[in-house]
């Protein structure tokens, strides 16, 4: 039985279809990832999950329960974390986590060994008022409160956007744990990289699936030629490929630019002409495996 | 790129800010070139919304030297402002007002004439091939034209600099890079760009970088030069190798 089902469903908003026949299914303990741009559906559909959002069309259960008939079981069977900060700003650390506690009917000692991990690190603070805390502080505070009463589905909606990096890799890190004691994970992120580390990933764009698969997967069906190219200057490098004829795509990577071809035959050497021709030092073109950063916005790209 | 002999656009020496016995920003020195992008990078808590206050003419150092666009922190503040534009991932633009009124708004409070407003207003809708949304309310468009948007309105009146908080949070791959090369063509006009960003892909794309870390500044210098002094490979290596065993 998986732990997420969804069947065909869709979303209207006065004009906007916000999902459009969405369908999938996410395994139990399995680390699934949503990635899109802003306005996708990724919000929506975890409204939807999570019973806060009635679908128009369509069907969703979460283990096994149907989110509109017994949305009661499952909102205390799961965990969430909204896109934006949301508890209580004006009650400490410790006053946020033993609320949610008694509200889902629980304590925080009877499962602080899950949390441990996470809330040990904000703990020196926990008489601080959660609004004056910093953005990595905040996201592991919430991550608690989702998962003090011992939840076995966590929805995670951009859980690290204003964090930093080590926040960002400190918080993935207990993802990865909590995964293993076999807690089903369903996150949105706009970080690559995070994507990377998810069992499965679904692009979601304009309320439709473009694709669900594993992150290799996902790199292998990259269709084009890729070089890495660099110079003295990004900002020219970028537009005199862009005028460059039979290039596809060209996107900057930190200091170097990605540029794909379509054609068979690899235009290397004649690119590396080009570029010095119009004046630019220091030229490097390799060929590169694409990331799949690469393949999610050839896959955004494609209209 | 990076010229030290370029002309400074902001000083700072010695800035020292406190609340009560913490110190948010300890001693900070540091100099930015004009047509520079210099990235402001920390961990979360590290004091750069802080220093970024302090620069703005937003708030008091409690001791430092700071020249900012050629005038002084304490004796010219105001004309600081004016020669300013800034925009951040929390607050740019207001929701309930349309894209157009947005325009009209900040373009009259940077002080620009009616018609330069209405010029510039056209120019703008055209670059960013908003026409059609000109009347459409801010909250209903998407995330990555409102960011698209904001900064250019910040930069409506050419200021000489330009401050940036997280600009990109949250931002699709596609359209972060589309605003970074509106950032690009900024500082080729000769505007400084002054960026915090949590995406360290950017990080590569400033002239300079320097990264926060408890209130002091524990490096500044171009990505290239970190990169082979932390013997990293990316600015993500060097950030969590400096800023790692210090956050909290």
């Amino acid at each position: 039985m998986f732990s997420i089902q969804v069947k065909h469903l869709t979303k209207q908003f006065a004009t906007v279809k916000a999902l459009d026949d969405i369908s999938f299914n996410v395994g139990h303990g399995e680390l699934f990832g949503f990635i899109g741009p802003d306005g996708a559906g990724k919000t929506t559909l975890f409204r939807i999950l999570t019973t806060l959002l009635v679908p128009d069309e369509g069907t969703a259960t979460v283990n096994s329960l149907d989110v509109v008939k017994d949305y009661r079981k499952i909102r205390q069977d799961i965990g969430y974390m909204p896109g934006k900060f949301s508890l209580y700003s004006d009650l400490s650390v410790e006053e946020n986590l033993k609320f949610y506690a008694t509200v889902f009917g629980t304590t925080v000692e009877e499962n602080y060994d899950l949390i441990k991990d996470i809330y040990s690190q904000i703990e020196p603070f926990k008489k601080r008022k959660a609004g004056k805390l910093s953005g990595g502080m905040k996201q592991k505070l919430a991550l608690s409160c989702a998962l003090i009463h011992k939840p076995s589905v966590l929805i995670l909606d951009e859980p690290t956007t204003g964090v930093d990096a080590v926040s960002r890799l400190e918080f993935w890190e207990m993802l990865k744990r909590l995964k293993e004691s076999g807690i089903t994970i369903v996150v949105a992120t706009p970080y690559m990289d995070e994507a990377s580390l998810c069992d499965r990933v679904a692009l979601i764009q304009n309320g439709k699936i473009m694709t669900i698969s594993t992150p290799s997967e996902v790199i292998k069906t990259y269709p084009y030629i890729l070089y890495s190219v660099k110079s003295d200057d990004i900002y020219s490098l970028l537009k005199d490929l862009r005028l460059f004829p039979q290039v596809h795509s060209v996107f900057a990577f930190g200091q170097s630019a990605h540029v794909s071809f379509k054609d068979e035959h690899a235009a290397g050497e004649v690119l590396h002409k080009y570029l010095q021709a119009k004046g630019h030092s220091d030229v490097k073109v390799n060929p590169t495996q694409a990331t799949i950063e690469d393949c999610f916005m050839e896959l955004m790209n494609v209209k | 790129m990076y010229r030290a002999e370029a002309e400074n656009i902001i000083v700072v020496k010695d800035l020292v800010k406190k609340f009560g016995s913490f110190i948010a920003n300890d001693h900070l020195s540091f100099e930015v070139k004009k047509g520079e992008i210099f990235g402001f990078l920390g961990a979360n808590g590290a004091g750069k919304t802080t220093a970024i206050k302090i620069l703005c003419g937003l708030s008091y150092p409690t001791s430092g030297k700071l020249n900012v666009g050629g005038f002084d922190i304490y004796k010219e503040r105001e004309k600081i402002k004016k020669n300013i534009g800034y925009m951040s991932q929390k607050f740019s633009l207001y929701d309930d007002l349309t894209v157009f009124e947005n325009i009209r708004f900040y373009a009259g409070i940077y002080g620009l004439r009616k018609k330069e407003i209405e010029e510039r207003t056209k120019v703008l809708m055209e670059k960013l091939d908003m026409k059609e949304a000109r009347d459409k309310l801010i909250r209903s468009i998407p995330l990555g034209w409102k960011q698209k948007l904001a900064f250019s309105v910040a930069i409506i009146h050419n200021p000489k600099i330009v401050f940036l908080d997280e600009p990109t949070g949250g931002v699709d791959p596609v359209t972060r890079r589309q605003f970074w090369d509106m950032i690009f063509e900024a500082s080729r006009n000769g505007i400084t760009v002054f960026v915090t960003t949590h995406y360290m892909d950017e990080a590569e794309y400033c002239d300079r970088v320097s990264i926060m870390v408890d209130g002091k500044i524990a490096a500044l210098d171009t990505p290239e030069n970190l990169k082979n002094h932390y013997a990293a490979v990316s600015m993500n290596e060097v950030f969590l190798k400096l800023a790692r065993a210090k956050v909290n």
